[in-house]
C-alpha cells in the first residue's frame, strides 16, 4: 500500500534553511535545499544526515527540487551536491536556473571573504552543482523516471518561483514553496489546477497575518519616506538584490515622477544593473501588465535610480538606499545601518522578514542597543520601520490555495509553530481538510487512500451506456498487468476449451391437443407472464423463451398426456430452472 | 476516429479529429496564395497600376473591365484581397471542443473559425505561439486596413463567368467562399479564447483525451501534439525541424508507439538546401550592394528573418559592408524584435544560455545598438528622413500584394541595379512578381524553408514507427514539376493514407480497452485463480461507473431480501433477472470418477455406454441420462428439481469457473 511519508530536514516550525524530504509509493525527493542565515555554524545548513546514515545521497534520493532562488531555499545546494555528494537531477525553473549561482556566489563571498569562515563551498563548486541541475517550464511535465512525474505551477514570489507537484501513479503531493495569492507591481499571483494532491504542504510564513490592502501598505511606504527626506533625513531600505528591490524601486520610481522629487535615489550593488537585465529577459515570468507594456517601455528601466558609491554615505542632506542584503546581517546594508544609526532623522526600513540573530531580527523586535563585533555598542536612535511587503501569502492565500488544488490533507512548514497551532485550526474549521504540521526532523506520516489496482477493459465490456450497468467477465492478472475480458476471451486466451452443460427436463403435461396447438397454448401462457423476456414462436413449432428451447412432444403411449421438452445451458439456470418448475403447475384453460 | 479535412494545403493545414468523444481541430492555417490573383496594394498612389487595361473577353465584350486588369499577359482582380477559408460546411464547427495550434504560421484563419461558426471551445497554444500569431494577424490588418479600397469586385466570382477567365482565375477553387481579412477586433476576440499551453503539458480534454504539445524545432514556441487516451495514440506532426536554427530541438522520442501519425506541414522546396541558400543570400546581398544597388528582401516579421539577421551579423563585417543600413519596415518590427529577446526558454540551447550570462539570445540587439539595424512601423514618418541607399531592406508582405514591399518593388523595379531576394517558399516567386512585369531589377529565388525534407520523413518514421501514417495527397505523389524523382514522396510500409481538401477519412482503428478503476471493496473479494505460472484468473461480476470519462467498478447491489408477504405476489415477480449470468465452465469429466462419484452419492443401477465421441451414463431407476464429451455435458431427466440439482453441483466439482 503507497504511503507518503514528510521528514523536514530543515524548516519544520521555523522559518530558514527549508529543506523537506518526500517518500511518496517509494519515491525520494528532496524539496529546496535552504540555509539558515542566522547562523554561522553547522546549524546553517540541514541535516543531511538523516539520510547519510545509510547510504549514499545520489541512491537515496530520486531527484531534488528547487523553488526559488532564496537563499534559505537553495543555499545549501553547492554544499550539499558538491561536499556531502549528490550527482542525480537537480529540478528548477529556467529563472532559477540563472539567478541562483549569482546569489549563492554572493553569500560566499559575504561567508568567506568578510567572514573568513572556513571549509565553506568554492566558487567551482557552485559551477559544478549548477551543472547539475536540469531547467523546467511552467506545466510542463517532467518525466523523471517512468514512475515519478513533476509540474511546476507559478508562485509569483519572486522571479521564476514554482510550486511543485510530485507524483507517482495516483499518488501525488503539492510543494508550494513560498508563493503569494495577490499581484504585485511586477509579479502576478500564483495559481494551480484542481489537482487534487493527496497531500500539500504550504509555507506558512505569515500564517496569522491577514494583511490590509496592498495599495495601503505602499502609500503608507511612501510616505515614510517621503516625510523622512522632507525633514532632512536619510532612509536606509535594505533588500535582497532581486526581487522585493525590484517592486520597490518601481513604486518610488513612479512615485518620484508623480511629485517631481529631486532627492536621489540609490541602489547599493553592482548586481541591480544586472539583476535589472534579468528580469528584463524573463519578461513572461513577471505580471500581465508588465508583459503587455514591455515593447513601448520596459519597467525594470529607472530614470532615477542611481548606483550608489560608497563615499555618498557621507554626503549631507536626504537621500534613499537600497542596500543588500536584506535583513543586515552583513555586507553593505549594515555599513550604511552602522553609520546612520545614530541620527534619529534617519529611517531604516525593513521590507521583508528577518531571521533570528540577525540584527534586522534584534531592531525589529525593539532592541535599541546592539553588542557588534568587537564588543562595540550601537545605539540605534533611527527609526525603524517594518512594512510586510515580502511576498509571501497570508492566512487568507493559504485558504485561497487550498481552495483551488483541493487536497486531501495539508501540511505547513516554513512557518513558526505557534502561527502554524493557529492556522491549522482555522483551515480545519473552515474547509474540513484533515492537516498535520512538522517540525523540523519529526516524521508526520500519511495514510493514502489507495486504489486496489486498475484493469484495461477489452472488446465487448467496453462501456457505452451512461448507466451504471451490472459487468461479467474475468480478470486475468500477469505480472502487474491487469485485464479484464470477458469470460469467452479468457477462456480463449488461455488456450482452454469451453464446457457446455446443459439440461433437459421433461414436463408432462395434461393434454389432448395436437402438440403444436400445445406448444402454442405454451407460448401464448409465456407471453402472457414474462413480458420483459423474448419469447417466440418458431415456424418448427417450438418455443424459445432468450436462449432456452421448449419442443412439445407426444409419448406414443398416453395420447392424453404431452411432453415438453426444455433445454438449456448452465448459464440459463435461473431461468430454465424457473420455466421447468412454472410450467409444471400447467397451463391455463384456453379460451376457446 | 475520423478525419475531417478542411484545407487543401499541404502546410497550412486545418483538419478535424474525432477521437472518442471529442472533436479536436488540428491547426487553422489560412490559404493566402489566393490574393495572388489580385493586384497590389500600393501605399503611394502608383501611376503604373492604375492606368493598366481593362480585360476584356475574346469576343470583346468588355464588361469586366473594371474588376478585371491585364499586366504583361496575366489577368488580375482590382479589388480588396481575399482569403480562400478552410471548409465550413463539411462538419458543424460549434461542435468542435477545442483547437491545437501547432505554430504561429498555422493559427491564421482562427479568427474566420472563432468568430463566425458559433465555436464555444478552447484553442490552445504555446505563449510564443499567441505572441507572434498576434504580430502576424495585426500586420495583415494593418497592410490592408491603411490602403482602404472603394472597390469589391465579385462579378468574376460568378461561376458561369469564372468559366471564361483565363487561368488561373478560371482554375481557382471555391472563390464564392473567399473572404476578405478581418479586423483587429475580431483578431482580439479570437486570441482571448487562447489558453497557454507550456511543452510537456498533460492536457486533459473531458478525462477523455490526454493532450500535449512537444518542441517541433521549426519556431518560436512550435509544436507537434500528441492526443492520446490510455490505450490510443496520435501524434499530430506539422511544421517540424531537425535543423539547428533558434527554436529548442525538436521531441522525436515522444512520438514512439503512435497508432496514428499525422503528418502536414513538411518543406515546400524539397530540392533546397537552407544553409545553402542562406550562403546564396548573403553573396548575392553583399553584390548588389557592392555595386551600388539595394536589396529588398520580402518576408514576414517573424521566423527566418532572425536567422537571416543572425548570418549577417557575422557576414556583414567580414564581407565590408559594416556600414550598409540594413532596415527592418514593419508595424510589429518592434514588437517582434523585443519578443524575440524574451523567449530564452524556447530556444535552442546556446541561445538560452546566455541568458544566464545575462546577454540577450539574439545578436539583433546588438545590431540595433551599434545602429547597423534599424526598424520603423512604416516608410512614412522616420523612415523617409533616415533613408540612405544603398541599403537592404527587410519587409512584408511576401505575396508582394500589400504592405511596403510594394512600395519598394514599385520604386526599385526599375533599375537593374536592385535585387529582389525571395527567401519564403509559401510564394512562388514569378506569380508574386507578375504584375511588376516587365521589372528590370534582379530577382533571386533562395527559399529557406527548414522543415522536414522526404529524407527526414523516411528516417523519423523508421525511428518512431507508427502503425498508420495520414498525410496530404501531395505527399503520396512526386511533386507535379518533378514527377520523375519518386525521392520525393512518403515512402512507407503500410503506404500512407492520404486525405484532400473537403474529404473525411475513417482510420483504421479500434478502440479494445478502457481503464477501468477497482474499488478496494471489490478488490478484496475478487478471489483470484493460477491457471498458468505467473497467470492468475478471478471472475469478477461488478457494476460499471462511468463518470466524467472515467470508470469505475463497484461491488454488485446486494440480492433485495424478500419482502415478507404483504402483497400476494404475482408469478411474474419472481421471474428471475437474466442479467444475473453464471460463469462460464472449462474442463472434462472422467466418466469412471464421475460414476464412482454418483454412487457415493447413493445413486445405484448405473449403466455406461460408450458412443462415438464419449459416453452415456444412465441412471435407470431414475430415468436420467447424462451424455458426457470432451467438451459437453447433457443433463436430460424428468422434471425433478431435485435430482437435476444434485445431478449439476456433482457435474460441477469437476469443472472450472469463469
Amino acid at each position: 500500500m503507497p504511503e507518503i511519508r514528510v521528514t523536514p530536514l530543515g524548516a519544520g516550525q521555523d522559518v530558514g534553511r527549508s529543506c523537506i524530504l518526500v517518500s511518496i509509493a517509494g519515491k525520494n525527493v528532496m524539496l529546496d535545499c535552504g540555509m539558515h542565515m542566522g547562523f554561522n555554524d553547522d546549524r546553517r545548513f540541514p541535516d543531511f544526515s538523516y539520510i547519510t546514515q545509510n547510504g549514499r545521497l545520489t541512491d537515496f534520493l530520486d531527484c531534488v527540487i528547487i523553488s526559488h532562488f532564496h537563499l534559505d531555499h537553495c543555499g545549501a545546494l553547492p554544499y550539499f551536491s558538491e561536499m556531502v555528494g549528490y550527482d542525480g537531477p537537480i529540478y528548477m525553473t529556467h529563472p532559477t536556473q540563472a539567478i541562483c549561482p549569482i546569489l549563492l556566489e554572493d553569500y560566499r563571498k559575504i561567508a568567506v571573504d568578510k567572514k573568513g569562515e572556513a571549509n565553506f563551498f568554492t566558487s567551482q563548486m557552485i559551477k559544478d552543482c549548477m551543472k547539475k541541475v536540469v531547467a523546467v517550464h511552467l506545466h510542463q511535465t517532467v518525466q523523471v523516471d517512468d514512475e515519478l512525474e513533476i509540474k511546476a505551477y507559478y508562485a509569483g514570489h519572486v522571479l521564476g518561483a514554482a510550486m511543485f507537484q510530485i507524483k507517482v501513479g495516483s499518488e501525488s503531493v503539492v510543494y508550494t514553496g513560498d508563493y503569494n495569492m495577490t499581484p504585485d507591481r511586477h509579479l502576478g499571483a500564483a495559481w494551480i489546477d484542481k489537482c487534487r494532491p493527496n497531500l500539500l504542504i504550504t509555507e506558512s510564513t505569515y500564517a496569522t497575518t491577514i494583511r490590509d490592502s496592498k495599495r495601503c501598505r505602499e502609500r503608507d511606504f511612501l510616505k515614510k519616506v517621503h516625510e523622512t527626506v522632507e525633514r532632512g533625513g536619510k532612509v536606509l531600505i535594505p533588500v535582497f538584490a532581486l526581487g522585493r528591490a525590484q517592486e520597490l524601486c518601481i513604486l518610488l520610481e513612479t512615485f518620484w515622477e508623480r511629485m517631481n522629487l529631486k532627492v536621489p535615489i540609490y541602489f547599493s550593488t553592482g548586481l541591480t544593473e544586472k539583476a535589472n537585465h534579468y528580469y528584463k529577459l524573463f519578461i513572461p515570468w513577471t505580471n500581465q501588465k508588465i508583459r503587455k507594456t514591455f515593447v513601448q517601455r520596459n519597467m525594470f528601466e529607472f530614470k532615477h535610480i542611481k548606483a550608489f558609491d560608497r563615499a555618498f554615505a557621507d554626503n549631507p542632506g536626504p537621500m534613499v538606499v537600497f542596500a543588500t542584503p536584506g535583513m543586515l546581517h552583513a555586507g553593505q546594508s549594515l555599513q550604511i545601518f552602522r553609520k546612520w544609526a545614530g541620527n534619529e532623522k534617519n529611517m531604516v526600513i525593513m521590507p521583508g522578514y528577518c531571521v533570528q540573530g540577525t540584527v534586522g531580527h534584534k531592531i525589529l523586535s525593539g532592541q535599541r542597543k546592539l553588542e557588534m563585533e568587537g564588543r562595540q555598542v550601537l545605539e540605534v536612535k533611527m527609526q525603524v520601520e517594518y512594512m510586510s511587503f515580502s511576498a509571501h501569502a497570508d492566512a487568507k492565500g493559504i485558504m485561497q490555495l487550498v481552495g483551488q488544488a483541493e487536497p486531501e490533507s495539508v501540511l505547513l512548514v516554513h512557518g513558526e509553530a505557534k502561527k502554524m497551532e493557529f492556522l491549522k485550526q482555522k483551515i480545519e474549521q473552515e474547509l474540513r481538510r484533515q492537516l498535520a504540521w512538522a517540525a523540523c526532523t519529526e516524521t508526520p506520516q500519511h495514510p493514502c487512500r489507495h486504489l486496489a489496482g486498475a484493469a484495461e477493459a477489452g472488446d465487448g465490456l467496453l462501456p457505452e451506456a451512461k448507466k451504471p450497468r451490472l459487468l461479467h467477465g474475468t480478470l486475468i492478472m500477469k505480472d502487474s498487468n491487469f485485464r479484464l475480458v470477458s469470460s469467452e476471451q479468457a477462456l480463449k486466451e488461455l488456450g482452454l476449451a469451453e464446457h457446455q452443460l446443459r439440461f433437459t427436463c421433461r414436463v408432462h403435461l395434461h393434454d389432448t391437443r395436437k402438440e403444436q396447438e400445445t406448444a402454442l397454448r405454451v407460448y401464448s401462457h409465456l407471453k402472457s407472464i414474462l413480458k420483459d423476456h423474448c419469447v417466440q414462436h418458431l415456424p418448427d413449432g417450438s418455443v424459445t423463451v432468450e436462449s432456452i428451447l421448449i419442443q412439445a412432444a407426444a409419448p406414443s403411449e398416453d395420447p392424453g398426456t404431452k411432453v415438453l421438452l426444455v433445454s438449456w445451458t448452465y448459464q440459463d439456470e435461473e431461468l430454465g430452472s424457473f420455466l421447468t418448475s412454472l410450467l409444471k403447475k400447467g397451463l391455463p384453460q384456453a379460451l376457446s | 476516429m475520423k478525419i475531417y479535412c478542411l484545407s487543401g494545403h499541404p502546410t497550412l493545414p486545418c483538419n478535424v479529429l474525432k477521437f472518442k468523444s471529442t472533436t479536436i481541430m488540428l491547426d487553422c492555417g489560412l490559404d493566402m496564395t489566393s490574393t495572388l490573383n489580385f493586384l497590389p496594394l500600393p501605399l503611394v498612389q502608383s501611376p503604373r497600376l492604375s492606368n493598366l487595361p481593362g480585360w476584356s473577353l475574346k469576343d470583346g465584350n468588355a464588361f469586366l473591365d473594371k474588376e478585371l486588369k491585364e499586366c504583361s499577359g496575366h489577368v488580375f482582380v482590382d479589388s480588396v484581397p481575399e482569403f480562400c477559408l478552410p471548409e465550413t460546411e463539411l462538419i458543424d464547427l460549434s461542435t468542435v471542443d477545442v483547437i491545437l495550434i501547432s505554430n504561429y504560421h498555422c493559427m491564421m484563419a482562427l479568427p474566420y473559425i472563432t468568430e463566425h461558426t458559433g465555436f464555444t471551445g478552447t484553442v490552445y497554444a504555446t505563449e510564443p505561439t499567441v505572441q507572434i500569431g498576434r504580430l502576424l494577424m495585426e500586420e495583415l490588418v494593418n497592410f490592408i486596413e491603411r490602403v482602404p479600397k472603394a472597390q469589391s469586385a465579385s462579378l468574376w466570382k460568378n461561376k458561369d463567368i469564372q468559366r471564361l477567365l483565363p487561368s488561373p482565375l478560371k482554375d481557382a477553387v471555391e472563390v464564392s467562399t473567399w473572404r476578405r481579412c478581418y479586423t483587429m477586433q475580431e483578431v482580439n476576440s479570437a486570441l482571448s479564447k487562447i489558453q497557454l499551453v507550456g511543452y510537456s503539458q498533460k492536457i486533459e480534454l473531458f478525462g477523455a483525451v490526454q493532450v500535449t504539445p512537444l518542441s517541433s524545432g521549426y519556431a518560436l514556441g512550435s509544436s507537434n501534439w500528441i492526443i492520446q487516451s490510455h490505450y490510443e495514440k496520435v501524434s499530430y506532426v506539422s511544421g517540424s525541424s531537425l535543423l539547428t536554427t533558434h527554436p529548442q530541438p525538436m521531441d522525436q522520442a515522444s512520438l514512439k508507439n503512435s497508432d496514428v501519425l499525422v503528418l502536414t506541414g513538411l518543406t515546400q522546396i524539397p530540392t533546397a538546401n537552407p544553409d545553402g541558400m542562406v550562403g546564396e543570400f548573403c553573396s548575392n546581398l553583399a553584390l548588389t550592394v557592392r555595386n551600388g544597388g539595394n536589396v529588398l528582401v520580402p518576408c514576414y516579421p517573424s521566423g527566418v528573418i532572425y536567422d537571416l539577421l543572425e548570418c549577417l551579423y557575422q557576414y556583414i563585417d567580414s564581407a565590408g559592408l559594416s556600414s550598409v543600413p540594413l532596415y527592418f519596415i514593419s508595424p510589429v518590427a518592434n514588437s517582434s524584435l523585443e519578443f524575440s529577446q524574451i523567449f530564452a526558454e524556447w530556444l535552442c540551447h546556446n541561445k538560452q544560455s546566455k541568458v544566464y550570462l545575462p546577454e540577450p539570445p539574439f545578436p539583433h540587439a546588438e545590431l540595433i545598438q551599434t545602429n547597423k539595424l534599424k526598424h520603423y512601423p512604416s516608410i512614412h514618418g522616420d523612415f523617409s528622413n533616415d533613408f540612405r541607399q544603398p541599403c537592404v531592406v527587410f519587409t512584408g508582405h511576401p505575396s508582394l500584394r500589400f504592405g511596403d514591399v510594394v512600395h519598394f518593388m514599385e520604386l526599385w523595379g526599375k533599375s537593374s541595379l536592385n535585387t529582389v531576394i525571395f527567401t519564403e517558399p509559401d510564394f512562388s516567386y514569378l506569380e508574386a512578381l507578375a504584375p511588376y512585369q516587365p521589372l528590370a531589377m534582379k530577382c533571386i529565388y533562395c527559399p529557406i524553408d527548414t522543415r522536414l525534407n522526404f529524407i527526414q520523413v523516411s528516417k523519423l518514421l523508421k525511428e518512431v514507427q507508427p502503425l498508420h501514417v495520414v498525410c496530404p495527397e501531395q505527399y503520396t505523389q512526386p511533386p507535379p514539376a518533378q514527377s520523375h524523382r519518386m525521392d520525393l514522396m512518403i515512402d512507407c510500409q503500410p503506404p500512407a493514407m492520404s486525405y484532400r481538401r473537403a474529404e473525411v477519412l475513417a482510420l483504421p482503428f479500434k478502440r479494445r480497452y478502457e481503464k477501468i478503476e477497482i474499488m478496494p471493496e471489490l478488490a478484496d473479494s475478487l478471489v483470484p485463480m493460477e491457471i498458468k505460472p505467473g497467470i492468475s484468473l478471478a471472475t469478477v461480476s461488478a457494476v460499471l461507473h462511468t463518470k466524467d470519462n472515467k470508470h469505475l467498478l463497484q461491488p454488485p447491489p446486494r440480492p433485495a431480501q424478500p419482502t415478507s408477504g404483504k402483497k400476494r405476489k404475482r408469478v411474474s415477480d419472481d421471474v428471475p433477472d437474466c442479467k444475473v449470468l453464471k460463469p462460464l465452465l472449462s474442463g472434462s469429466i472422467p466418466v469412471e470418477q464421475f460414476v464412482q462419484t454418483l454412487e457415493k452419492h447413493g445413486f445405484s443401477d448405473i449403466k455406461v455406454e460408450d458412443t462415438a465421441k464419449g459416453h452415456i451414463v444412465l441412471l435407470q431407476e431414475a430415468e436420467t441420462l447424462i451424455q458426457i464429451e470432451e467438451d459437453s455435458t447433457h443433463i436430460i431427466c424428468d422434471n425433478d428439481e431435485m435430482l437435476r440439482v444434485r445431478l449439476r453441483d456433482l457435474v460441477l466439482k469437476f469443472l472450472q469457473k469463469f
